[in-house]
């Protein structure tokens, strides 16, 4: 009797065992369907845009929704430099604060300061935006953006007139760099943690100061991943859609001024969420977006496969 | 590692230009920690001071003035944004917590790899990419509603709290399972009945910081779920007004009231986002502790 009854309720168990587990791995499943679909629906709903203008699309400089020729030179090219002087800024900003947090600061500064860090990476980037347009704009353009051009006038980069209102490619840029430095941050910050003490420690016995150490130990051993959690900087920067629209004064244009206006791909598609009244006018913006994915999905690619390589759990802000 | 061998060769070499050296890599780098927690400080003090004093009852009960007009509030968009976060938290939570006990209790390495892989490459996608696939999937050729924009913030959270369960899994001890399995228990009452609820507390926390993340996000409702009547609607059908939404709109225009109200809602925004943030991370840190490890 008793042995019938274990038997049979062994049976549910291994149905139940079963349908559990079938049920998680559609679960699971669907995380990679999701990632298909989203880059299918993108790719599809660029199609009309691309049969009209194929890859001269990335080349052509027209954005005109009265004529419908469409082009996203001028947004590659914002994107490009904006995202290069963020990361150029952020960057060595990010290792040096991840250095701080791991191997300079004690431990109770280190955990204050990190959690500062990842508050800094929960501000909404409407929010940033909103600061952007109304704070910093408006002191960028009273204060450094006179000082930049009176010094540094002779240079490209700080030649034209101010923006009165302070919106341009100078507030975008330091909008973004102040958005990917957690990410930087947070990631070297795992990075260091995961050298061995044992190496820092030898290096140390020799002598060495502090410095030395991180050049010429912590750096050496981390370096792939540093690389990496740049590119994962550079993905965040290169999608920031809402704050750059905000910023970044929203015209055509290519120029290396600072000073002056421009637009992104992903700010463009923001700006333009409400006036799109053409099919090809929407499978352009579509377009614009499906540039974004591919150039993201393989940068995430890349630096993901080697942030693999170094062993440590993931529990900053991303 | 050049200066490695230089220094080796004697040590007591350029000893005071090496000190030197070291103190200026140090203050570099906690100038740089420094000017993150100004830059930290300067936002959320410009949200604070400028918004509080846009705050009053009406600001959370009435809806918007028409333009031009003095007084009124935002309530549709409160209302709009819980709706909507709340619709995506319920969509998102159960698919991504399955998956992750795939992922940590089923899975052999490869396909847990895999999948992670990707999770995170979902998570890297810029949002408003996200919007634009909603908008392909489920706008284009019908309307903007709760449902769509709901459904683009569960795309959003959906990585999050999947990668923040699978760690949590993997920090419950193998033993406890082990003791499960070895009493005769089936695997999936062990992991419903042990090792789910040894995680709880680490899945609410990842659950709490993408839900933070979600109520801020502007980008996937702008194609989804952006163009609301102004009347206070919780009815997923119809597009729905959200806080994101309402500041990114009302920073745009030329009213300086307008601008006071963003202030306003970028406080409440904020507050809610930095409070949550920083009491699920209090939380995380604590059911660590309390799970024996310690990093």
């Amino acid at each position: 009797m008793t042995e019938r009854f274990a038997r049979r309720r062994s049976l549910s168990d291994r149905l139940a065992d079963r349908s559990f587990r079938l049920l998680t791995l559609a679960a699971a499943l669907f995380f990679v369907v999701l990632l298909g679909a989203i880059v299918w629906k993108v790719l599809a709903g660029a199609r009309l845009a691309f049969d009209r203008f194929g890859f001269g699309f990335v080349t052509s400089r027209a954005w005109d929704p009265v004529t419908n020729h469409f082009g996203a030179l001028d947004f590659v090219f914002g994107t490009v430099y904006t995202t290069a002087l963020a990361i150029l800024l952020a960057a060595p900003v990010s290792i040096a604060i991840a250095l701080f947090l791991t191997k300079i600061a004690p431990r109770w500064l280190a955990t204050v300061a990190a959690t500062l860090v990842e508050m800094l990476a929960a501000i909404p980037s409407v929010v940033l935006g909103l600061w952007g347009i109304l704070v910093l704009g408006p002191f960028l353009a009273d204060h450094l953006d006179p000082f930049l051009r009176r010094t540094l006038g002779f240079l490209p980069f700080f030649r034209g007139d101010v923006p009165s209102a302070g919106t341009g490619l100078l507030t975008a840029v330091i909008v973004l760099a102040i958005m990917a430095t957690p990410i930087i941050a947070s990631v070297s910050r795992e990075l260091f943690l995961t050298v061995p003490h044992e190496l820092e420690d030898g290096a140390y016995a020799l002598g060495l100061t502090r410095w030395e150490v991180i050049r010429g130990v912590v750096i050496p051993a981390t370096r792939s991943g540093l690389v990496a959690a740049v590119i994962l900087g550079v993905g965040r920067a290169l999608g920031e859609a809402i704050a750059v629209t905000q910023v970044i004064g929203g015209q055509t244009g290519i120029h290396l001024s600072l000073f002056g206006a421009g637009d992104t791909l992903a700010s463009r598609i923001a700006a333009q969420y409400q006036g799109a009244a053409s099919r090809i006018h929407v499978s352009s913006l579509v377009y614009l977006a499906a540039v974004l994915l591919v150039i993201t999905v393989f940068a995430n690619l890349i630096a993901q496969l080697i942030v693999r390589r170094f062993e440590f759990q993931r529990t900053g802000a991303d | 590692m050049a200066t490695g061998a230089a220094v080796l060769a004697d040590p007591t070499a350029n000893l005071g230009r090496r000190k030197v050296r070291n103190h200026i890599f140090q203050a570099v780098a906690t100038v740089a920690a420094g000017a993150a927690a100004v830059v930290l400080a300067v936002v959320v003090i410009s949200v604070l001071h400028r918004g509080i004093s846009a705050l009053s009852i009406d600001f959370f009960t009435k809806t918007p003035a028409p333009f031009g007009a003095t007084g009124g509030g935002i309530a549709d968009a409160f209302v709009g944004s819980a709706v909507l976060v709340g619709l995506a938290t319920a969509m998102a939570v159960p698919v991504s917590v399955l998956g992750a006990i795939y992922v940590s209790e089923f899975a052999r390495k490869s396909v847990a790899e895999t999948v992670r892989l990707a999770l995170d490459v979902i998570n890297g996608i810029p949002s408003i990419v996200i919007g634009i696939f909603v908008f392909e999937l489920l706008v284009l050729g019908h309307y903007q509603s709760g449902w769509a924009g709901a459904i683009a913030l569960a795309v959003v959270m959906v990585p999050l709290i999947s990668r923040s369960t699978q760690e949590v899994l993997r920090l419950v001890p193998v033993a406890l399972r082990e003791s499960g399995l070895a009493l005769g228990v089936s695997r999936w009452r062990v992991t419903l009945g042990v090792v789910l609820p040894a995680s709880f507390g680490g899945i609410m926390t990842g659950t709490t910081l993408a839900v933070a993340r979600a109520a801020g996000e502007t980008a996937p409702l702008l194609f989804t779920c952006s163009l609301a009547t102004g009347i206070v609607r919780a009815n997923p059908h119809f597009p729905l007004q959200s806080v994101p939404i309402a500041i990114f709109s009302l920073s745009e225009s030329p009213d300086p009231a307008d601008h006071a109200r963003a202030w306003g809602a970028a406080f409440v925004l904020i507050a809610f986002v930095l409070v949550v943030s920083i009491l699920s991370r209090l939380a995380l840190a604590r059911s660590r502790r309390k799970l024996g490890l310690r990093r």
